[in-house]
Parts: C-alpha cells; structure tokens; sequence
C-alpha cells in the first residue's frame, strides 16, 4: 500500500514540475500559436543555470537566475521569427541547436553536475518544515506552490489588455494589427513568458534530481505536448483558468500513466516513445474523424461494385 | 483630409508575371466624404486599400493623412486612424475569444496591465444594444459562434469604436445573405453618418454605389477613370455608369458581378 502511495506522490511530484514546462506550452502552442521547438534546450538551460547558481551558494536566486535564462531563450526564439524572417519551427530548432554548446558552457566544458551537498531550494524547504508532519513532503510542497504561483499569473494575467493582445495575436494577427498593436512585440513578450515557465520547470527539476546531465530535456517538448492535449480533451468549454488547471491534471494524468506503466516492467527508456505516439493519437484524432465518413462511404461503394474515382 | 500623390505600384516587378495594380494614382479625399468605388477585377481597387492601410509599401508616391507623412508608417501604427473591414467576415474579429474580450482589445483603453473596466463593459453592452441582434446579452460568448453577418456588425463596431480618420470598407458585405447585407449596409449607413466619418467602400453593387454618400469613383487598370460627385452624380444611373466605363476604358464592364447586382 505504502509503495503505491509513494509511486503516485513521485508522479504527483514529478507531474506537477513537468506540468510548469505544459503551462509554457499552453502559452506558445495554445494561445500563441506557435510550436517552440526550443523548448527542449530551455528546459536543459533552466536546469544548468539554476544548478550553477545553487552551487555557487545562491539557492533563492538560483530560480529567478534560471527564468531569466528562460526569458533570453525565448527573447532570442522570437526575434529570430519576428524581426529576422526566419519560420518559427527553424527558430525554434536553430536556438535549440545553439542551447546545447550554452548549457554545456555554463556546467563549465562540462556535461554532467552533481548537486548531492548543494544547498538548493529543496533542502532549504526541508530544513524550514524539519520537524513538522510536512517534512517528508517538501518537494511536493515545492512543487505545488510553483504551479499554484504560475496558473494564478496565467489566469490573471491573460485577462489584461496585454494577455487579451497575446492570445488574439495567436487567433488572428491582422486583427491584433487593426487594433494598433504590434504582433511582433506581442509574441515576444509572449515567448518570454513561456520560455520563463520552461526554464523554472528545468531549475526544479535538477534540484529534485540532485544533478543535472545535457540530456535532461531531451524530450520535454513532445512529453509536453502529449500532457497539454490529454489536459484538453477535459477542457474543450473551460476559460483561460479552467484550460490552465486541466494543463496541470493532463501533466499529472500523463505521469500518473507512466509510472504505472513502470510498474508493469515497461522500460524506463519507452518513455519517449509512449509521448510520441501520444501527441500523434491526440493531434491526428480529430483529423482521421472528420474523414471517417469518406473512407465508409469509399469502402461501401466498393463492395457492392459501383465505379468510384477512388 | 486623405491625399494620395502619384502613387504607383508594380507587383512581380522584373518577372513575366508583372502586373501593374496602380499607375500614378493622385487622389484627394476630403473630412466627412463617403466616397463609393467600383471597377473590374484587378482595377486595383483592393490595392489601393492595402496601400493605404499599410498592408504593403508603394513603390513610389506619398500618402498624407490630416497632413502626415503617413507613407512609410508600419500597418499598426496606421491603424490608429484607419479602420478597415474585408470581404471575410472571419478576418476582422478573433473567433476564440469572447465578444467582450474583442471589443476590449479595439477599444485600446488603460494600460497594457489594465483588465476591461466596468465603465467600458457598459459602453460595449450600449453599443451593441444598437445593432439589434442580441449581442449585448452574449458579451461572455466566443466569437467563433456568431453568424457571418453578426460578426462583420461586431467588426464594424470594433473598427469605429474609436472613431477612425478614414474607415475603409472593401466589400464588405459581399459575402453576406441579401437580406444580412442589406441590415448590415443600414448600420453602416448609419454608424458613418452619425460618426461623421471619412469613409471609402469597394462594391459590386453598382446600384448601391450610387445611392451610398456623396461621390463615386471608376477605376481600371490602376486609375481613376471616373469621378463624380455632387449634383452631376444625382442624375446618374447604373446604365450611365456602363456607358462611361466603355467610353472611358475602352471596354465594357463585362463582370458577372456587376451585371448581375
């Protein structure tokens, strides 16, 4: 019983760190309209830039030292797209490209760092609840308050006139354009913000994990992707709030998957294959739906013989 | 006051496919002027509205708008004093989001971290309480379930909520059901005059043409063949427009568009 209770805390846990990276998402993919492929090396520089700055003895600043991180990435990400003519997939690929020789710039030449006697944020909420009957969960307390702190800015936030100019940049720029305001500055203040939320996902995750190595983003966009379409199919009528929160259960919902699937002897290296095929399921459904009928109609015609240009 | 000077516009320029849309156009549009424009396809009417707005750079020539250089503005700055419908009723409002959240966003009131404030919720429930379908009980609604026709009023309403210098109309009720077009075409009729505002429309609808403001425009191949105005345009009717499009250009009007409306 105990074994199942902590399976399903680590998959909360880890759920709700991965779920900050489905929140960036919601924003660039959802609202935005734009597929950032950076996401993965931004994930890696959250986790690299926050590792370096604990370890230099800053645990506190060692989070908003990684967002900022999040927020050049994303800054770049959207400059290259809005101001260089270059396609949004490029760019998200080229600065993805780019974020492997960073990372392993800011480990120091260096693709692995250990965090086992480093002061983080994790130890120091462990030390502040030692004692009281929260201290066995303080990395899920961590976690709680970072996605409570970002689904409360996304609902606030993208009620104001310039959350309102983000997501209608994504539904439809010439309106945005007609309303006098510039889609480029608009998507990237938008990329900014949600490179911030995939870097403090990645900052978290590596003090969770104690280290950091290059690859521990390898992946996140399509495991990402994979939670904020399961989030979706709950969330068709909700609002912005309502989306968000159901991005968060997805995330959950995808972890919660996984690790039974561990359970069942399912090697850990599947992982990245269970996603893919996730989002291809989750993206391709509504398509294959719609064409349903063609294809019934098509099979039937044949059957009984008719002549169809098919 | 909107002065277009000699402006030209070469598309594919260099290449087998050019196309000359506009040649050496000079226009003078004056304060309160609701100005119809007709004309084949590729006369360079739509043109002429892309230029103007921003949409692309002319190749030579100046635009001033109430004495600005407005010629080389980017499309978003322009749009402060230029409101613009198309054809698409899906073009000019964001169908994901509600219909307050759209009107919030044209209206441009507070600042960039400000939300909607309860003063503006009641000017967008009085405003659209004018258009007489039902909107101002649905401000909560996404725009994506409103018909063709409900969507281009609300579009018409966003475009003049801060009452723009020169609004332009390209069609913009082309693709509507006769009976929409027509409600829709009142309430632009009525939303510019009590504006007062500087208005330019593209139509097909030669009868429309004539009857809608106070001067009519010919255009073929990238000129002005015709203008009139005043007195000499009450006389006019559809069949002298066709004569003086053949007479003018060369041809006749043979659209089936035109012939047809």
């Amino acid at each position: 019983m105990s074994s199942i209770l902590t399976l399903a805390q680590t998959a909360l846990e880890l759920g709700l760190i991965s779920s900050l990276t489905v929140l960036a998402l919601f924003v660039s993919y959802s609202m935005l309209n734009v597929c950032d492929l950076s996401t993965d090396g931004c994930f890696t520089l959250g986790a690299t830039v926050g590792a370096v700055v604990a370890i230099a003895g800053h645990p506190y600043l060692s989070v908003p030292a990684a967002m900022a991180a999040g927020i050049l990435s994303g800054f770049v990400t959207a400059i290259l797209q809005t101001k260089m003519g270059i396609d949004s997939l490029l760019a998200g690929i080229i600065v993805n490209t780019a974020l492997y020789s960073v990372n392993i710039a800011v480990m120091g030449n260096s693709s692995l760092l250990n965090m086992n006697k480093t002061d983080t944020v994790l130890t120091q909420a462990k030390a502040l609840l030692e004692g009281t009957f929260l201290s066995e969960h303080y990395k899920l307390i961590i976690a709680v308050i970072a996605v409570a702190a970002v689904v409360i800015f996304i609902a606030v936030f993208f009620k104001t006139k310039l959350g309102l100019a983000i997501r209608a940049t994504g539904n439809n720029p010439d309106m945005v354009r007609s309303s006098s305001i510039n889609t480029a500055v608009i998507t990237v203040i938008g990329l900014c913000i949600a490179n911030s939320f995939t870097a403090l996902s990645g900052c978290l995750l590596a003090q969770m994990q104690k280290s950091v190595n290059i690859d521990i983003g390898t992946g996140m966009v399509t495991i990402a992707l994979a939670s904020l379409l399961i989030g979706n199919i709950f969330s068709s009528r909700s609002g912005i709030t309502g989306k968000a929160v159901f991005a968060v259960v997805g995330a959950f919902i995808f972890r919660l998957v996984y690790t039974i699937a561990l359970r069942f002897n399912m090697p850990a290296f599947m992982l990245k294959l269970v996603s893919s095929v996730i989002v291809i399921i989750a993206i391709s459904a509504p398509y294959l739906k719609k064409q349903f009928p063609v294809f019934k109609r098509r099979f039937l015609a044949k059957r009984k013989g008719e002549n169809v240009n098919a | 006051m909107l002065e277009l000077l000699n402006i030209s516009k070469t598309f594919n320029a260099g290449t087998p496919d050019e196309k000359k849309a506009i040649d050496n156009l000079s226009l003078k549009i004056e304060n309160g002027d609701f100005i119809t424009i007709i004309g084949a396809n590729g006369a360079g009417k739509s043109t002429i509205f892309n230029l103007i707005a921003g949409t692309f750079l002319s190749d030579s020539g100046r635009i001033l708008l109430d004495g600005e250089d407005i010629t080389l503005l980017p499309e978003h700055k322009r749009a402060r004093k230029i409101g613009r419908l198309f054809q698409d009723p899906m073009r000019g409002t964001s169908p994901g989001m509600t219909i307050e959240e759209n009107l919030a966003l044209a209206a441009g009131h507070g600042g960039w971290l400000s939300k909607v404030s309860k003063n503006d919720k009641k000017m967008f429930r009085e405003k659209l309480s004018l258009l007489n379908m039902g909107l101002e009980d649905r401000m909560n609604q996404k725009v994506g379930l409103l018909s063709g026709g409900q969507r281009q009023a609300l579009t018409l309403m966003m475009a003049t909520i801060c009452p723009p210098g020169v609004l332009l109309l390209d069609e913009h009720t082309a693709a509507l059901d006769p009976a929409t077009a027509q409600k829709v075409l009142e309430l632009t009729k009525r939303i510019v005059s009590e504006g007062k505002l500087t208005c330019l429309m593209i139509t097909h609808n030669m009868q429309s043409a004539l009857e809608l403001g106070n001067r009519t425009l010919m255009m073929d191949a990238g000129n002005v063949i015709y203008d009139v105005s005043g007195e000499e345009r009450a006389d006019k009717t559809v069949e002298d427009l066709l004569v003086m499009f053949k007479k003018n250009s060369g041809k006749s009007m043979n659209t089936d568009r035109i012939l047809l409306s």
